[in-house]
């Protein structure tokens, strides 16, 4: 196989890369083995640091599934408010008028500039001081307001990218046919940019799952994270087995959701329906591919 | 109305917002392009390892990195990196753990640079007898960083907004300072100002500046 950096290999340079991975190994062995002793030393690879989560259901039902519960509702409560509000600010964003377009742009630009952890901070301040909101749902109310800010701002601009990345002749068509400006946003391309936009969507939904851990560090929000610390103090100071399972745990959900995200788009690029545009995951700032977030 | 700001340093928190964010860049940058290097290089272990070590620390919130480094690495098994008082050893290891996550957005924002990079470019470098190291170096390298300085700099800002995350093991930087005045002072909408200002006055103009910058020195193809 030749690609951009290298070309297909002859028998030197298939022994310098058997060298090379041999040597590779070994560096990699090293300092597996470092890391092992490491914790080794420290105790924290014994059975019973481990045993809770492997054998036994406590941990789970106690600690890992209600943390996680909490991630997942957060997240989905987020994403159900901020993609109506994304839309609407996105096609805002895109409008004729520059009294609305300018505002608009404004907002989205300030909000997507502005850490979410310092929105939710102020959420918290916001619910827990000046709202009778019951300061148990305070932590909540907080994240998802910061997410719905920052999130919503992002997916105005993933919504603009995507009607953006229809073939121009799809809006010349609708407005030769007669309709208004407003019906060819309705029927025809924002229809076909939902399709457009939805791996983007898709990973999307991996940054604020990522982002509902700042509540449990920060707000005392009880999410997974949140329940590394109480699992650590009453199974003996196992915090590396305490994080390395709420750690996997996160890959798993967000690991399989990038991979929904590339099947859809490959999926979507395959289409016989749609015009064949499609807005990568990775294509707009702030947006997974850009680690906006945490 | 700002009287109460005397009270409280809020340079001093900003600076260390900017010191988190310049050395995690420059560390990131590092690591990213070594890990960016294995992952498009020809040794197919090398390749497993940059592809394993980007897809784990993407999927993990860097929430947790940070945490783990603090309550795992420090207090666990007392790596402290070399430092005695908690503030620096916190701040270190806030750095330590931005640099282990931005690093896979710094290595997959390269990689799609190494991806613009026609193959023709390389198969005339090749063919004028340049090795692998020299091909990377001297063509695919050059016209790939002035494709990335886009994408480089949407993971800087993001960087630059992520250094709040060291709020959570207690670096003094600007969030945490926010969190103290709000308890402090009854002045939630000032302090929110102030510090959304702070943060606005960062990212914008890294972005305008290096947005124009990207369109300048991209390769016009």
């Amino acid at each position: 196989m030749s690609s951009v950096l290298y070309d297909a290999q002859g028998p030197r340079a298939k022994r310098r890369n058997v060298l090379y991975s041999v040597l590779f190994v070994v560096l990699a062995a090293a300092v597996l083995w470092w890391v092992i002793t490491g914790l080794n030393d420290k105790d924290q690879l014994a059975w019973d640091k481990w045993k809770p989560f492997l054998a036994g259901t406590e941990a789970w039902s106690t600690y890992l599934l209600p943390g996680l519960w909490k991630t997942l509702e957060a997240a989905a409560l987020s994403m159900l408010i901020a993609l109506p509000l994304g839309a609407v600010l996105g096609i805002a964003r895109l409008s004729e008028h520059a009294w609305i377009r300018v505002p608009v742009t404004v907002v989205v630009e300030f909000f997507r500039a502005i850490p979410v952890l310092v929105l939710m901070i102020f959420g918290l301040a916001l619910f827990s001081g000046y709202t009778n909101v019951n300061s148990d749902d305070s932590p909540l109310y907080a994240v998802v307001t910061g997410l719905v800010l920052y999130n919503a701002s992002v997916l105005a601009e993933i919504v603009r990218a995507g009607i953006l990345a229809l073939p121009k002749g799809q809006s010349e068509a609708a407005l030769a046919i007669g309709l208004r400006k407003n019906q060819a946003m309705r029927f025809i391309l924002l229809p076909q940019a939902v399709t457009t936009m939805l791996p983007a969507i898709v990973s999307q939904l991996v940054v604020i799952v990522k982002d509902t851990a700042l509540g449990g560090a920060v707000l005392t929000f009880p999410e997974l994270l949140a329940a590394v610390s109480p699992m650590a103090s009453y199974y003996g100071a196992n915090t590396i087995a305490s994080f390395t399972i709420v750690a996997l745990i996160f890959i798993a959900i967000n690991f399989s959701l990038t991979t929904f995200a590339s099947w859809l788009e490959k999926r979507l690029r395959r289409g016989k329906k749609s015009t064949g545009a499609v807005l990568p995951p990775a294509s707009v700032a702030g947006s997974e591919s850009t680690g906006a977030t945490l | 109305m700002f009287d109460f700001l005397d009270r409280y340093d809020l340079l001093a928190a900003f600076w260390t917002t900017v010191q988190l964010t310049v050395l995690s860049a420059v560390g990131s940058l590092i690591w990213g392009t070594v890990l960016a290097a294995m992952r498009v290089g020809p040794v197919p272990v090398m390749r497993g390892f940059g592809t394993a070590y980007v897809n784990i620390v993407r999927n993990i919130p860097l929430t947790v990195i940070i945490l783990f480094s603090s309550l795992g690495l420090s207090q666990t098994l007392g790596i402290n990196l070399g430092a005695t008082d908690f503030q620096v050893i916190n701040f270190r290891l806030a750095v330590l753990a931005l640099i282990a996550y931005t690093s896979a957005f710094v290595c997959e924002a390269l990689r799609a640079g190494i991806n613009t990079v026609p193959v023709g470019q390389a198969e005339a470098a090749r063919a004028l007898g340049l090795g692998f190291t020299q091909v990377l170096t001297l063509v695919v390298l050059p016209q790939a960083f002035r494709s990335v300085v886009g994408p480089l700099t949407n993971v800087l800002i993001a960087l630059t907004k992520n250094t709040t995350v060291a709020a959570a093991i207690g670096v003094a930087e600007a969030a945490l300072l926010m969190k103290q005045m709000i308890e402090n002072e009854a002045q939630l909408l000032l302090i929110s100002a102030v510090i959304a200002f702070g943060f606005v006055c960062l990212t914008l103009p890294t972005g305008l500046i290096l947005g124009w910058v990207g369109k300048k020195v991209a390769v016009k193809r």
